[in-house]
């Protein structure tokens, strides 16, 4: 069953367009990331999703049911947000129950949800502890353990760990990574950060000024790129772009190239000068400069580059991706 | 304070600062109390002068005890006092969040209509509300002073509590709305709390001009029964002779519910509330 549909989804702020037919589905237990830039309407999206937004057209189905005039709370899903939103009068505790007690659950099916999810994120220390009195980690934990007690349809996730630093953000996401196989909820997750939509979803939708790119899995979308935003947005570090006549004149394409697919070769057809190398121990990424464009090389290993040298860089052809001048994908 | 940054030259010379002004703001109200407890010679004779056992005397406050209904003067400026703050915090702060949360038509030029309160001072419409008043039959009534000075106090109380009210959270209002809160629970549970320092501010502004207020008192309400503090304390005022220790212990009584309102208030403008509830 579809958990999730979305048909021709509309929403604007006045004159402002900010999503545009969008269509979409979430199968049952499946991990689905937006990611876009910045100001692409992936929260706007998501609160249409929730129902804090109204959709200015277009219908949504969630677990078969329209849901366009549904209020928040009777649409069966859960949110997390990114800013954690926890309740600064009420405990540990009571922010878990708020909403079990407003759907009038009897008592021993609210502990025993309460137990469940304390058990899951480790929670069980801190239930009668107020917001104030927990680290940034332990406050998401408890936003996300709000939301599972309410075992709802669907999940949606607000750009949860963007304010927690990097180890923390590493440990969470394989929770929620954990969470998802432990409950095979449906769930929808924002980013903007391509590792964390790379890693945790099923499927990716890739959003851009309020209109989808392309929607696919994390490998389908890495490999087959149907434009140039997609190749560039998904990839670390990115995808390198160059006029394909730079090396055959006449050439109007343009070249794309991931990092990892570039190598060192002295009779390579790419000469270019390096300008910086990072070296990260496993890895060694190489930013170079061919002509005005600026290319990154990720070599496997440790290599001795120093900057300033003139290297010549080679590829396997049927690596190399060939976009026109709008971005569209050419065979 | 972090010790590392203040520099004890700097500390003290802050201190000093705000002793002294301590000092000069406190020392009117110093004068006022020890005169209210010395005999008529001697607050004219020595007005600086502590009451000592032959100028202590309590004829002031015998005089005000027994003239008039103070008491009931006490209970009638209070009612006014706290009924007001009462209105213009619940309309003000209802009003600043509609303005502040829900995008209608016509949100700003109300917003600006209601700042325009704050321009135009309530008294030059005094006739029209005297009129209004005796058409309602609201003269000599509390509720005639209540609801002037509510309306005197809504444009700030909107204006600063919606600016506060902005400030609140998106997404914990949302999480509300998710969880199956209503409006109102939101309102009164969730945004209500986390604006308390803007709305002891709003307090303490309107505090004291009402309790002070002679105008309106004298003008809607100036019946035995319905008089204020400050109207029932201006007997002793008369245009030839003035009660001194009579006016100085009537102040003096004044100052108290004052005092402590505004200790009420304050606390919630100090205390460190609620942080941790986002971020
Ligand atoms: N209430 C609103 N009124 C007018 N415009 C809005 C409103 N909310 C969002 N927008 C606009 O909609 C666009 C999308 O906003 P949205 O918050 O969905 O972006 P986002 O993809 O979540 O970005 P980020 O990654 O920075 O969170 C932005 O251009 C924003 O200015
Ligand atoms: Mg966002």
């Amino acid at each position: 069953m579809t958990a999730l549909s979305l048909s021709s989804v509309n929403k604007s702020f006045g004159d402002v367009h900010v999503l545009k037919d969008i269509e979409l589905s979430v199968e049952e237990g499946e991990f689905v990331v937006f990611v876009g830039p910045s100001g692409c309407g992936k929260s706007t999206l998501l609160r249409v999703i929730a129902g804090l937004e109204e959709a200015s057209s277009g219908e949504i189905r969630i677990a078969g049911e329209v849901v366009n005039t549904t209020p928040p709370a009777k649409r069966g899903i859960a949110m997390v947000f990114q800013s954690y939103a926890l309740y600064p009068h009420l405990n540990v505790r009571g922010n878990m129950t708020l909403a079990l007690k407003q759907e009038r659950q009897p008592r021993d099916v609210i502990a025993a949800r309460v137990a469940k999810a304390a058990a899951m994120l480790n929670l069980e220390d801190y239930l009668d502890r107020y917001p104030s009195e927990l680290s940034g980690g332990q406050r998401q934990r408890v936003a996300i353990a709000r939301a599972i007690v309410r075992e709802p349809k669907l999940f949606l996730f607000d750009e949860p760990l963007s304010n927690l630093d990097a180890a923390l953000r590493m440990n969470t996401r394989l929770e929620i990574a954990n969470l998802h196989r432990a409950l095979g909820g449906s769930m929808v997750y924002v980013t903007h950060d391509q590792t964390e939509a790379m890693t945790l979803a099923d499927k990716i939708v890739v959003l851009r000024d309020g209109r989808v790119e392309q929607i696919g899995s994390p490998m389908d979308l890495y490999n087959e790129p149907v434009n140039r935003f997609v190749a560039g947005f998904l990839g670390a570090p990115a995808m390198n772009f160059f006029p394909a006549g730079l090396l055959s004149p006449g050439d109007r394409r343009i070249t794309g190239l991931r990092p990892e697919a570039l190598h060192v070769d002295p009779d390579g057809p790419l000469e270019v000068q390096v300008s910086h190398v990072e070296q990260l121990g496993g890895d060694t990424n190489v930013i170079a400069q061919m002509q005005d464009h600026q290319i990154t090389a990720r070599l496997f290993g440790q290599h001795a580059i120093t900057e300033g040298t003139r290297l010549r860089l080679g590829y396997d052809p049927a690596r190399a991706y060939h976009f026109d001048e709008t971005g569209a994908r050419l065979g | 304070m972090n010790k590392a940054r203040s520099k004890p030259v700097n500390a003290l010379a802050m201190h000093g600062a705000l002793i002294l002004y301590t000092l000069i703001a406190l020392f009117p109200v110093f004068i006022i109390l020890i005169n209210s407890f010395k005999s008529r010679r001697a607050i004219f004779r020595e007005p600086m002068a502590l009451p000592d056992a032959e100028s202590f005397s309590l004829i002031g406050y015998q005089t005000v005890l027994k003239q008039g209904d103070f008491l009931l003067y006490f209970q009638n400026s209070m009612i006014v006092t706290v009924g007001s703050l009462f209105f213009i915090l619940l309309f003000g702060a209802m009003a600043a969040y509609a303005l502040s949360e829900y995008r209608f038509r016509g949100n700003t030029l109300m917003a600006l209509y209601l700042a325009l309160g704050i321009m135009i001072p309530i008294r030059i419409g005094t006739v029209a509300i005297l009129e209004m008043m005796v058409a309602t039959g609201l003269v000599n009534t509390l509720w005639a002073l209540i609801l002037v000075y509510t309306a005197q106090g809504l444009p700030l109380a909107v204006f600063i509590l919606s600016e506060f009210m902005r400030q609140v959270s998106d997404d914990l209002k949302n999480a509300g709305r998710i969880d199956g809160l209503s409006e109102y629970t939101i309102f009164f549970r969730l945004v209500l709390p986390l604006v308390r320092p803007a709305m002891a501010t709003v307090a303490v502004f309107n505090m004291i001009p009402i309790w002070n207020d002679l105008w309106f008192p004298l003008i809607l309400a100036p019946a035995e029964e319905t008089k204020t503090l400050t109207l029932g304390s201006q007997v002793f005022i008369g245009q030839f002779v003035t009660d001194w220790n009579a006016v100085l212990s009537a102040l003096s009584m004044a100052i108290l519910p004052v005092l402590v309102l505004y200790v009420i208030f304050s606390r919630q403008l100090i205390r460190g509330i609620t942080s941790g509830a986002v971020k």
